[in-house]
């Protein structure tokens, strides 16, 4: 059972990363971004043409190469989220939602078939291996690239919480999330501020994805698709538009999963996510943490 | 000072408002749009019914036969999408459920692909309930993503159950027969034998697709119809009109699955094999482009839209690879630049008598507050970027 439940926190981990941005950007403008799981898949590949475009950088196989990875990832993720806000959803802030949602739809599908078109849809074995020998917590082994990933997560997650608690851009961030008039009045540069929701989303995102592909070792341009709906299915477990909320319901999502795997089958592993999803939205919509929110009017 | 006298007939019958009463229909005139519109599908269908006289090859019948189920689907998610306005990213969901209730009562349990009809149409109709039930009363965006989510749930389990034939789905399904006589013998009409079984199909398809046609034109205009795009419009004025949104987004959602069931049944009668890959996600985005390019809400656009889409890779071979990012784009780009698609639904011809005065209620329901726009597009660049979004 321990084993169970440690495997699910280390999916969470990668769950609660992206849920983290599609909980902040639908926490700012209201728009989901279906593109999101796609900005992950997204970072995987970045991370695969710096390891193949450099040479040597694949034999490095440490977790400090792979912070320095991570961080090129996370830098270049967020330039293509804030491009992405800015050539797709910036013209259509005020349409009607329908309109956006259709665009992000639109968005996500250039992205997988763009990636498609340049590399192939054949999945790509990733260069760089994190390996290590096996710890044993409490009774169940876990490796040492588990331990690490998940302190990389924890790190990020940390200073994302910083950056919004306790900054002028996070303040602002806060701020346009809850009256964006009354921000506009304050002094603040709402469509700046957006872009730098866009940024740090993207960028964890982008995280998770080179995470990912160097703890499974391989990618695909179609890699994004599931993580994005499990990712939307963290931030409304969590109350969307709650940073702890997107923490936490990753986690949950996680174990949750590990527990119905081990319980249902592995075969039925999606259904039971997203039969988590539909109940949760029924009985909860608000999810675990989120604030009862008046709708319109 | 003036008085309001109640509106008269013309023989002096006192026409009391009453809710029953449907807003007055203008007399016909072949400068209508409608009239203009009935010419045009007339002619269509004609066209359609004669390509297999001038050209009866197989692979253009099959790639025909395919564009009218594509027709249906777009027809159904239109209905959900441009008239209800509730986006549906699993509305291929509906279209597996026909497509494995015919296949599994064809082939397990001896019925007749005609004897399935009903039981097709009621399986989708349940299916509409079931997964229309506890989502409608959700907000539009969460609405698309447990869309998906059952989309998905429905891949995922006739992938796993073994009377849907697992991932290798379900083969041998049978033709089309009508009182005992079957497609596969062939036929000869006005001299040309039609010896191919895939002919039948089409001709079973073009039918099908007709009456769809119709039958969401008809349904469009009617009470139902009206009640749709009042939701659309604004939700909680068209409740204060006294219209049951969520018994109104429910039949939306009926309507749209029967629509995606029949042509799932007419794509088991045409591959006569079914799998849980055609049943991706990919194809409700796909449909959903049909719909979108084609001109939400509006029938004409989404049958080119539909065209467009499942023809545009068949003859332009070469570019087959790059179609899914084409369309991507395209997306994109059609709901920035002309969002209300190729033909839109407040379209009429240039010879139209119908000057359709206002085109409805701008859309209130936005990301942020309607009243910062005016604020901050003055603040910022000062054009007026608003009219890019008039509805």
């Amino acid at each position: 059972m321990a084993q169970v439940l440690l495997n699910g926190l280390f999916v969470g981990s990668f769950y609660a990363l992206v849920a983290l941005g599609y909980s902040m950007v639908y926490g700012i403008i209201k728009l989901l971004n279906f593109a999101h799981g796609d900005l992950y898949m997204l970072g995987a590949y970045i991370g695969f043409v710096v390891l193949t475009g450099i040479p040597g950088a694949a034999e490095v196989a440490s977790v400090p190469a792979l912070l320095v990875l991570v961080m090129i990832a996370m830098l270049t993720t967020g330039l293509f989220g804030v491009a992405i806000e800015r050539v797709a959803y910036r013209p259509l802030r005020w349409a009607p939602r329908l309109s956006v949602l259709i665009t992000a739809v639109g968005m996500s599908f250039t992205l997988e078939y763009g990636i498609r078109q340049i590399f192939g849809a054949s999945p790509k074995a990733y260069p760089l291996r994190i390996s290590g020998g096996l710890v044993s917590v409490l009774g169940a082994q876990i490796s040492v690239a588990q331990i690490s990933l998940m302190l990389v997560a924890a790190l990020l997650m940390a200073v994302l919480a910083f950056y919004v608690n306790r900054t002028r851009e996070g303040r602002a961030m806060r701020a346009i999330a809850l009256d964006s008039r009354a921000s506009t009045l304050m002094g603040i540069d709402v469509n700046r501020t957006i872009s730098r929701v866009f940024f740090v989303g993207s960028a964890l995102a982008g995280a998770a994805g080179v995470m990912a592909g160097a703890f499974y070792g391989s990618i695909d341009f179609m890699m994004g698709f599931s993580i994005g709906l499990k990712a939307f299915t963290a931030a409304v477990i969590g109350g969307i538009g709650n940073l702890y909320g997107a923490m936490l319901g990753g986690l949950t999502l996680g174990l949750l999963e590990a527990v119905g795997t081990a319980w249902v089958g592995g075969e039925w592993r999606d259904v039971f996510s997203f039969a988590c999803l539909i109940l949760f939205l029924t009985f909860r919509p608000t999810g675990l943490l989120g604030a009862r929110v008046v709708e319109r009017m | 000072m003036s008085l309001t006298i109640p509106a008269r007939e013309p023989d002096g019958v006192l026409v009391p408002p009453n809710r029953h009463t449907a807003p007055p229909a203008p007399p016909f005139s072949w400068r209508s749009d409608r009239a203009g519109l009935s010419v045009l599908g007339v002619g269509v269908f004609v066209a359609v019914l004669l390509v297999p006289f001038i050209s009866a090859s197989p692979y253009l019948i099959s790639i025909l036969t395919s564009a009218m189920i594509y027709v249906m689907l777009a027809l159904g998610l239109n209905v959900v999408v441009g008239y209800a306005g509730l986006l549906d990213l699993g509305y291929i969901a509906f279209f597996a459920v026909g497509a494995y209730t015919s296949g599994i009562l064809t082939t397990k349990f001896g019925f007749t692909m005609v004897a399935a009809i009903p039981v097709t149409i009621a399986a989708c109709i349940l299916a509409g309930i079931v997964i229309g039930g506890p989502t409608l009363r959700l907000r539009s965006d969460y609405l698309a993503i447990v869309t998906l989510g059952f989309g998905e749930i429905i891949r995922i389990t006739a992938n796993n159950l073994d009377i849907t034939g697992g991932p290798s789905g379900i083969h041998g399904i049978p033709t089309w027969a009508f009182f005992g006589w079957d497609f596969s013998k062939g036929l000869s009409i006005g001299g040309v034998f039609f010896n191919s079984k895939i002919v039948f199909y089409y001709f079973v398809a073009v039918v099908v697709v007709v009456l769809g046609v119709i039958g969401i034109s008809r349904l469009s205009r009617g009470k139902m119809g009206r009640a749709w795009k009042a939701v659309r419009d604004d939700e909680d004025a068209a409740e204060a009109m006294g219209i049951n949104t969520y018994f109104t987004k429910i039949t939306a959602y009926i309507i749209g699955a029967v629509w995606a069931g029949l042509a799932g049944q007419l794509m088991a009668a045409h591959l006569s094999a079914i799998s849980p890959n055609s049943f991706q996600f990919l194809y409700s985005a796909l449909i959903l482009m049909a719909v979108v390019l084609g001109g939400m809400g509006s029938t004409p656009g989404v049958i080119i839209g539909a065209l467009f889409v499942s023809l545009a890779p068949e003859f332009l071979r070469e570019f087959s690879d790059w179609r899914y990012l084409l369309f991507g784009v395209l997306l994109v780009v059609t709901m920035i630049f002309r969002p209300k698609g190729i033909w839109p639904a407040t379209s009429a011809f240039p010879w139209s008598r119908d000057k359709r005065l206002g085109t409805g209620p701008k859309p209130v329901e936005q990301g942020l507050d309607p009243r910062d726009v005016a604020d901050l597009e003055a603040a910022e660049d000062g054009a007026g970027r608003r009219d890019h979004h008039d509805h």
